[in-house]
């Protein structure tokens, strides 16, 4: 049994402009120990999904509207306000982009951290700042006695990514989420934190999603990897499968849109026509259909759903798969 | 396509010599006493020739966007010189300074807050045009709109809308279309596809290589994103707490790092490739990026080096000419190998380049030039790790 299984998830928005279905019967699982990563352009419900699982959608305007989430044999969508705020920072570690908004500016960095492990843990305040103390060291800040006694705007934005690790991983928990953990890091610092978060994981044994757009993060550290799409999974599988062999054309088209640093250089790049779609505007058809290279009338009648192809656990949802998935190795 | 690079002797565009700028940090909100500065440039020297694009990379804070206000005028230089056409611009005033303005226009990174949110696609177009009276007419003002528009691919049509009406790609193409408007010879590109998405940063990238051979234009391309940086760019100068630590052409740079920060960074590029992910050794560089007001001494990037001597700490290592058109300012390396592997990856495994499976995939062709330059440095590098 995997360690998470979500099946079939919806989340929407209301707004003014309409019904955003952000999350529209999304499905994966992660199991124990392992990374996963979830991929995807700007607005293609990376965020909401991860913010559904952990039941944290602003409502208003966001909602859950369906679908299971079974962690550790348990849906996290029957639980009670109560028993999902033990789960969360307690089982399920979560770091986000942005720390300074996660963190909060008027308690000290070694506070934020002891509160954690009296509310899920039950330690003594003694214990507790022992462990924060070694909790520092552990993600690699030096001087930790002098750092606890800190306010979060007094540390630079690597630090406090650094401190949002150390408190997701305060209760040894079983999964933690990341929502572009580094994106607003320098390119060093960036590294220095995905190498901690997949030392960490690895020897906590803890499984780890990863939400990013930079192709190559999920390259270096996901063993599997999701691509959305317009607020669905059009593509899961091995990331070394899905890189070498996409079967969806969206894929395809990003993977081809990068320049890349280990190839000649192209004289120009093959970008992906046209604009990211608008959700409110989704129809019955597949919503990659406008910019996707490989449409047929087909495409525009019914929406494909995630199938799986003739590799065991790689699935895509696109009529045509096993016609790109011929054609895509010899692309890229 | 990356044009020829212009010869090597035709007279510079650009100068920048010595350039230094320090901003006061003071303290009380008002009449402030003066308690430190910000060494955001300290002592920048490079040149730009016509035609050319230097990418300028490094981390946040080394002093990437100062130095391109300062070439716009929108920073007074603390100290050194830039020279524009050969003229000292801090010297220009009046007609010269205005036609300055009119050659030199830059393109921001942030979309959504370099425009007008008040004004039309179509006046924050005109407004350049208007205000440096190059079109006085009406009716011929909207004509070249709508020519400009239509050159960044845009439909005229989006002349009516207002920026918050439109993506972020869009927006992006309306800020480099108004960057055009006055005809200008030379952009500063500060992180000007930054801010996009993958699948719409490849759109915008193709759209400022075609403007640059068709409009003869030189860029200034400061980016952080080194793949990119790679594709465009003909010379790279990477920068660390406001000086050039490594100065060379594009393919040199990127297939023989000296520098061990340029080292550094390119190896904490990720591939999108996982099974050369497998094969790189990655080791992160340590430490952050100190302070740009107590600076380290000597060589500033000594507390992360990791070839550092006690020599670093004392002086500052001067740039130098190490190959011909190689600058690095460090004095722990003076070329005793090619280092491809530094970067980290090995070559790729080598697949041929079939004709295309069918119209629709459209197959790229790779850039002959760029593959025989490839396979020469993927030559060395065998050969390198043979010898070992
Ligand atoms: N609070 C909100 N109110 C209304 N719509 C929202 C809200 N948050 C997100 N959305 C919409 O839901 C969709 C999915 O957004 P989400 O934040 O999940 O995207 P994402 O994939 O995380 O993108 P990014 O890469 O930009 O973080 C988008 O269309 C977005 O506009
Ligand atoms: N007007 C100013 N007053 C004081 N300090 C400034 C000012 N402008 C820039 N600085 C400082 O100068 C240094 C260099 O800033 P600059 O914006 O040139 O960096 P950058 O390389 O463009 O960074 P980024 O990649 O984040 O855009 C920074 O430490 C910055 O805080
Ligand atoms: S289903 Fe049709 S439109 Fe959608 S990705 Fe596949 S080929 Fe393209
Ligand atoms: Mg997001
Ligand atoms: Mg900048």
């Amino acid at each position: 049994m995997p360690l998470l299984d979500v099946v079939d998830l919806h989340a929407e928005f209301r707004t003014g402009l309409g019904r955003v279905p952000a999350v529209n019967g999304v499905s994966f699982t992660v199991d124990r120990g392992e990374t996963v990563a979830i991929v995807g352009e700007s607005g293609s419900g990376k965020s909401a999904s991860a913010l559904s699982l952990l039941r944290l959608i602003p409502d208003p305007p966001g909602r859950i509207t369906g679908g299971r989430i079974l962690f550790d044999g348990r849906d996290l969508l029957q639980l009670s306000e109560a028993e999902m705020r033990q789960v969360r920072g307690g089982d399920i570690g979560m770091v986000f982009q942005e720390p300074m908004t996660s963190l909060n500016p008027v308690l000290t960095i070694g506070r934020q951290i002891t509160e954690t492990l009296e509310q899920h843990r039950g330690a003594d305040r003694t214990g507790a700042e022992r462990r924060a103390i070694e909790l520092l060291s552990l993600v690699g800040i030096a001087d930790p006695g002098r750092r606890l006694k800190q306010y979060p705007h007094q540390l630079s934005g690597g630090m406090r990514q650094r401190i949002m690790i150390a408190i997701a991983i305060a209760c040894d928990p079983k999964l933690i989420i990341a929502d572009e953990p580094t994106t607003a890091l320098d390119v060093t610092i960036q590294a220095q934190i995905l190498e901690l978060m997949k030392d960490l994981t690895r020897r906590l044994g803890a499984a780890l999603i990863i939400i990013t757009h930079n192709l190559g993060v999920v390259a270096r550290y996901a063993n599997r990897v999701n691509v959305m799409y317009a607020g669905r999974i059009v593509e899961s599988g091995p990331a070394a499968a899905v890189y070498r062999r996409p079967r969806h054309p969206y894929t395809m088209a990003l993977l081809r849109s990068v320049p890349r640093i280990d190839r000649p250089r192209q004289s120009r790049l093959d970008p992906i026509l046209g604009q990211p779609p608008d959700l409110t505007r989704v129809d019955d058809g597949c919503a990659f259909r406008p910019r996707c290279r490989f449409a047929i009338a087909a495409c525009a009648r019914r929406r494909p759903t995630l199938m799986a192809g003739r590799e065991a656990g790689h699935l895509a949802a696109c009529l045509r798969q096993d016609e790109i998935a011929l054609g895509a190795e010899m692309a890229l | 396509m990356k044009p020829a690079e212009p010869a090597a002797s035709s007279a510079p565009l650009l100068e920048v010599k010595g350039l230094r700028k320090h901003f006061p940090i003071s303290e009380g909100l008002l009449i402030g006493r003066k308690i430190g500065e910000v060494k955001a440039v300290d002592g920048v020297d490079f040149t730009i020739r016509r035609g050319e694009t230097l990418g300028l990379v490094g981390e946040s804070g080394c002093g990437k966007t100062t130095t391109g206000r300062c070439i716009l005028r929108l920073e007074r230089p603390t100290a050194g010189e830039i020279r524009y056409n050969g003229l000292d611009i801090a010297t220009l005033k009046g007609r010269p300074l205005l036609e300055l303005r009119r050659r030199i226009q830059v393109i921001f990174q942030d979309p959504y807050s370099s425009l007008n949110p008040r004004m039309k696609v179509g006046q924050i177009i005109a407004e350049p045009i208007r205000a440096h009276g190059i079109e006085r007419d009406r009716a011929r003002r909207a004509a070249r709109v709508h020519e400009l528009l239509s050159v960044c691919d845009l439909d005229p049509a989006f002349a009516d809308r207002y920026p918050h009406e439109m993506s972020g790609g869009q927006r992006q193409r309306v800020g480099i279309a108004r960057a055009l408007a006055l005809e200008p010879e030379f952009i500063v590109c500060d992180e000007a596809v930054s801010a996009l998405d993958v699948s719409i940063q490849a759109q915008i990238i193709n759209l400022l290589e075609d403007l640059r051979e068709r409009f003869h234009l030189t860029y200034l391309f400061i980016a952080h994103d080194l793949s990119v940086v790679r594709h465009i760019c003909h010379r790279v100068a990477v920068m660390y707490l406001g000086r050039i630590v490594e100065l060379a052409d594009c393919d040199q740079l990127f297939d023989n790092p000296q520098h061990p920060y340029t080292q550094a960074l390119l190896a904490a590029v990720p591939v999108p490739d996982p099974e050369v992910e497998r094969r790189r050794a990655f080791r992160p560089l340590v430490g952050e990026v100190p302070s740009t007001i107590n600076p380290p001494s000597g060589c500033t990037f000594h507390p992360r080096c990791p070839i550092a001597v006690s020599a670093c700490r004392q002086a500052r290592p001067e740039l130098r000419e190490l190959r011909p058109r190689h600058w690095v300012a460090c004095g722990q390396v003076d070329w005793p190998f090619e280092r491809h592997e530094f970067a980290g990856i090995r070559s790729p495994p080598k697949r041929a380049v079939p004709p295309p499976p069918n119209k629709e995939a459209g197959t790229q062709q790779h850039e002959q030039n760029g593959r025989i330059r490839w396979d020469r440095g993927l030559g060395c590098r065998r050969l390198v790790l043979l010898r070992r």
